[in-house]
């Protein structure tokens, strides 16, 4: 019987691991509709300021879309002329510690921590992070019902951030 | 002053309209800015919003210096330097709070928070010596307008109510848009940190000429009316106020749409309890004029920004390092408008915002390109030709023009000068 929770834990982690991998490649290579497409249809892309985040209804932060923003984000890199991303920052992330913290039956909460290293015309600059996720199950394929990326350095001064985090 | 004097060195690095690429890299320049206009005139430090209660504090900056706004137990605000005046320790490490006191953790001294030192540990140890000259370091002059609170580190100069002039009445029409006539800061900043000299980011925000092409992508998608306010044809102007300040003054636009609220991209008929209440503060004819004219879009010299819906500080913290400190306008007594404020400022500013991440683009640009040899100068004639002066006397330009840089240049120009 334990063996056997055991075993769907295992089978769910290697499934949550692939699909935040995949995430992770898809940013970097600013694959963006591919990107686009992981989100559910009610998706919050939250990326707090001044620590773990407060009352994002309340308090500043330094993203706070809900799935018709993230769309409008992903069009405004599509026109070309998102000059901050032109030409596009050079990316490569690590991710890892990737746990499942708590799961229902058609949901699974994740934690995971990232370190992206960015490259452009002002320098470089790392980008290291504690991610969460809540994923959902829908028609059989995993999607991102909330993506909250508590940046290590938010207290701080920080660059402009205008690639997928 | 002497008539044997040459013209000075600021007079050869800045004419009518041109400016010397080496005003935005040179760090003696920038040093030399921190005497005389960081550490001279009045700054914009924080709001009195901020610290609403008996014994609250927060951390605020004027250029590098860290200043600790706080309100004392009688409700009296006070700028206080971060500096244990034993031996130098920082003082305070927490952004904000509420305390009556501040106790160095070196050797354990404990300052009132007026800023006076009230124990020290093992007191035998100072016998003769008078507690009174050793309170904390504090910008020496402070006042405020409508809640925004101003520090000057000049002992004596002109008053705070002289050196706001007619960005007074700027900051008058924006809090004429709550019901109650007062706005808060109550959203926490984004603090948005630039590679950039700090005047590239003060002539940018009454810049109208950037707009249209630096806000193409967003423009194009979001469906917004910005762009249009920019366009060559816009009926809209950019003023220059004098003493440093200037405004893109966007009622004639909104005047000619005649729509309450479209200033905000929006209807009046979205916000009927707003819309109630501001008829009832001043009367309907009035208020529907407030409405429809709007927030101001003004730069307040030398480093207040009021952006319709936001406001930015800008910090001067080195010659090519700057950061902006951005947070939504909250009006009292309009929760509903207030959301939308927030939205629509964490969407548009900060480090990922759909605008502020490309003007700070150009601003990390300019600072780099500005390095070349040749040509030397800036040229900021644009609109020089058509300049005119308004009904009440000051100077301005179409939307697109640079009367505003101008403006700031000469102002800038002065301080420099002056001894
Ligand atoms: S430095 Fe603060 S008590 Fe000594
Ligand atoms: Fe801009």
């Amino acid at each position: 019987m334990m063996n056997a929770i055991a075993e769907i834990d295992e089978t769910l982690l290697r499934e949550v691991t692939r699909f935040i991998f995949r995430e992770a490649r898809l940013q970097d290579d600013h694959a963006y509709d591919a990107w686009e497409a992981l989100w559910a249809d009610d998706g919050i892309y939250w990326v707090p300021a001044n620590g773990e985040g407060g009352d994002p209804e309340r308090e500043m932060s330094l993203i706070y879309d809900n799935r018709s923003r993230i769309a409008l984000r992903i069009k405004q890199f599509q026109t070309g002329k998102r000059h901050t991303q032109m030409p596009r920052s050079r990316l490569r992330r690590i991710v890892s510690n990737v746990e499942i913290l708590a799961r229902d039956a058609d949901s699974v909460r994740v934690t995971a921590n990232a370190v992206v290293y960015e490259s452009n015309a002002r320098g470089e600059t790392v980008w290291p992070s504690r991610n969460e996720y809540l994923l959902r199950r829908v028609d059989g394929e995993l999607r991102m019902a909330l993506k909250k990326v508590v940046l290590v350095n938010n207290e701080q001064p920080l660059y402009t951030l205008s690639f997928l985090i | 002053m002497s008539v044997m004097h040459g013209p000075s060195k600021w007079a050869s690095l800045i004419r009518e309209e041109h400016v010397h690429g080496s005003l935005y890299v040179d760090p003696a320049i920038f040093e030399a800015e921190l005497e005389k206009i960081w550490y001279r005139t009045w700054v914009y430090v924080g709001h009195a919003s901020e610290v609403p209660q008996p014994n609250d504090f927060v951390m605020k900056s004027i250029g590098p210096q860290a200043v600790i706004m706080t309100r004392d137990s009688a409700g009296r605000i006070h700028l206080l330097l971060n500096r244990c005046s034993h031996r130098g320790n920082q003082l305070c490490l927490t952004r904000k709070g509420n305390a009556r006191s501040f106790t160095c953790p070196y050797h354990g001294w404990s300052f009132a928070n007026d800023g006076q030192l009230r124990a020290v540990p093992y007191p035998s140890g100072y016998e003769g010596v008078d507690k009174g000259g050793l309170g904390l370091g504090r910008v020496p002059r402070i006042d405020s307008y409508k809640g925004f609170v101003f520090g000057s580190f000049a002992a004596q100069g002109p008053s705070l109510e002289q050196h706001l002039g007619a960005a007074r009445e700027a900051i008058d029409r924006l809090v004429a848009n709550s019901p109650e006539g007062e706005i808060e800061i109550t959203a926490g900043f984004l603090k948005h940190r630039v590679k950039s000299n700090w005047k590239f980011l003060f002539e940018n925000e009454t810049d109208g000429y950037h707009p249209q092409f630096v806000h193409a992508s967003i423009f194009s998608v979001a469906d917004s009316r910005i762009g249009g306010l920019y366009g060559a044809k816009s009926t809209a102007v950019t003023r220059y106020l004098g003493d440093g300040h200037s405004e893109n003054d966007l009622r004639p636009e909104f005047r000619r749409m005649g729509n309450r609220l479209a200033w905000f991209g929006t209807f009046a008929e979205k916000f009927p309890d707003y819309v109630s209440r501001m008829q009832g503060a001043y009367g309907a004819d009035k208020a529907d004029q407030i409405m429809i004219d709007g927030t101001p879009h003004i730069m307040v010299f030398p480093n207040l920004f009021i952006a319709e819906i936001q406001i930015f500080v800008l910090q001067a913290v080195a010659v090519d390092d700057t950061v902006q400190h951005v947070t939504a306008l909250q009006f009292k007594g309009a929760p509903e408008l207030n959301r939308r404020m927030r939205q629509q400022t964490m969407g548009s500013v900060g480090s990922a915002g759909f605008l502020l991440a490309d003007d700070a683009e150009m601003y990390e640009r300019t600072q780099r390109g500005v390095q070349s040899r040749d040509p030397e100068w800036l040229f900021l004639g644009r609109g020089k030709h058509r300049e005119r002066v308004d009904e009440q006397g000051f100077l301005v330009g179409d939307v697109t023009d640079e009367v505003a840089s101008r403006g700031f240049w000469k102002h800038y120009r002065s301080l420099m000068d002056a001894e």
